[in-house]
């Protein structure tokens, strides 16, 4: 099958706050740009609409910036189109999704590849009924049915509030919200939290003031039999059954590094590092957003803009303090929301860990490591390639699960074939 | 979403929202889950956005084809891969 080949003067990979940023500043400067994103739509995971949901003003925010630049002439925009391989440091392999692969190239580029959840299991977390909870908001999003149905978040964060809102404006009737973070660990931060951020936070308790939140509370396992029927909770003293019809997991957030492996970036604590001027350990590639490390909106929008500005070596120091502010809100986030011990412990001997290969957690224990765990149990060899169940294992056994290869997903062998 | 649009789910017919996922589709058709797993079990979609593959379908003929990641289309033929 032959190769689409596209060039421009900068490449843009991720289509979310980031990525949106850094291409309308590109495109001020006159430079032409290829821009990159899995999704069908863009907008990255927090800024994409949907056909039931608009998704309040931070959304609209994000829709108003696409329109802006959509129709740009030096705008080469490929949706639903993912990295599988690196040629180079400035030239990658792209596959559309239909068996068709486009091979792009540019002197500069930027990864704005955003993050993903943080998945633990626990008992029944494959039952069908069971989401990641910025999973569910996705599919919601995609035009999921959740109307009339009782639904139950649980795990940790703003993404749980996030998602609650986009479910109940989608009609779901949320019986609880259950942060595993202390109530005092949550009033600290809203006392501490900017204005804008205030109002915002308000803004969202306001529309969920019909759902009941509570701290303090965490998920113990999925109960069911063909599906999610209820959920057992604890507060840590008692234990309790709360019946849903659906239930969001979601755990916080993991930078997606996978591009920026494959290309060979160097790797700190979990992020793509960068330095001040947000250039990753390779010279002509930038990182910016949740891959650099989970921050938020905020951090992801000064840092798409920070990039865009080293990209064209402009000066970058009025973008500096409101990348430290962001920065400051990034570590009030993580101490805030740290996960207690006991949700690293959830899943029990025969709580499956790798969902394509059906691998428990007591057959991985049996083995020392992950390459050994792998050949011997193929957990992380199936369809997902250990994009679930990888970092699982460095969550709850300490491995390292990298070393990532070509293709990153699933491609039909025809993309691989000479032309 | 005002418009529909005809598609075919394992070779019925089915009227669904226009600009919807192919997932979304299957959950309004009454499908709960969207393959078994290797040990037989029901699994439907998890993580919503395209990385753990347990909404793959057959879209027109083309195998291993995330459901969360494609939108619906008019004459669209899905085929859930495994049995359910």
């Amino acid at each position: 099958m032959s190769a689409r080949q596209l060039q421009a003067e900068a490449m843009v990979v991720g289509a979310g706050p980031a990525g949106m940023a850094a291409v309308e500043r590109l495109l001020t400067a006159k430079v032409s740009v290829l821009w990159v994103d899995n999704q069908a739509r863009a907008g990255g995971q927090i800024w994409r609409g949907g056909p039931q949901v608009t998704g309040g003003a931070l959304a609209r925010r994000g829709a108003d910036t696409l329109r802006r630049i959509e129709g740009h002439a030096e705008l080469t925009l490929l949706r639903g189109h993912e990295v599988i391989a690196a040629l180079s440091t400035h030239e990658l392999l792209l596959h559309d999704g239909l068996g068709n692969r486009v091979q792009v190239s540019a002197p500069r580029l930027l990864l704005a590849t955003g993050a993903s959840e943080r998945h633990l299991p626990m008992p029944g977390w494959t039952l069908p009924g069971v989401h990641g909870a910025g999973g569910l908001q996705a599919l919601v999003k995609g035009g999921w049915p959740l109307e009339g149905q009782r639904v139950v978040l649980a795990g940790s964060g703003p993404l749980l509030l996030a998602s609650a809102a986009t479910l109940q404006a989608a009609g779901a009737r949320l019986e609880l919200i259950a942060e595993q973070a202390s109530r005092t660990a949550l009033a600290g931060f809203a006392l501490r939290l900017p204005l804008r951020q205030a109002a915002q936070a308000a803004a969202m308790r306001l529309q969920l003031r019909a759902s009941p939140y509570r701290a303090g509370c965490w998920p113990l396992r999925a109960l069911g039999r063909e599906r999610v029927q209820a959920v057992l909770l604890t507060d840590g003293r008692r234990q309790w059954e709360q019946p849903c019809d659906a239930l969001g997991l979601g755990f916080g957030l993991r930078p997606n590094t996978e591009v920026a492996e494959l290309l060979g970036c160097r790797i700190d604590a979990g992020a793509v590092a960068v330095n001040g001027q947000l250039q990753t350990s390779l010279a002509g590639v930038y990182a910016a957003g949740e891959c650099t490390g989970i921050g938020g909106v905020d951090k992801a929008l000064v840092e798409g803009e920070m990039a865009a500005a080293a990209m064209l070596a402009q000066d970058l120091t009025s973008l500096r303090a409101r990348h430290r502010a962001a920065l400051a809100f990034t570590q009030r986030l993580a101490a805030t929301f740290a996960l207690r011990p006991e949700l690293f412990k959830l899943a029990e001997a025969q709580t499956l860990v790798c969902r394509c290969e059906d691998v428990s957690l007591g057959a991985l224990k049996r083995h020392p490591d992950w390459r050994e765990a792998k050949l011997q149990t193929r957990c992380g060899m199936g369809a997902c390639q250990g994009r679930i169940c990888g970092p699982i294992t460095e969550d709850l056994l300490g491995w390292q699960a990298r070393g990532l290869r070509d293709p990153l997903s699933p491609t039909p062998l025809s993309c691989w074939l000479p032309d | 979403m005002d418009q529909e649009l005809e598609l075919m789910i394992n070779d019925r017919p089915q009227r669904v929202p226009a600009g919807i996922t192919v997932a979304a589709a299957l959950a309004r058709a009454g499908f709960s889950s969207s393959r078994q797993s290797h040990s037989g079990e029901p699994r439907a979609p998890f993580c919503g956005m395209g990385l753990c593959q347990e909404c793959r379908v057959m879209i027109d003929g083309q195998g291993h084809q995330r459901g969360c990641m494609r939108l619906v289309a008019p004459g669209m033929r899905i085929v859930t891969q495994e049995p359910i």
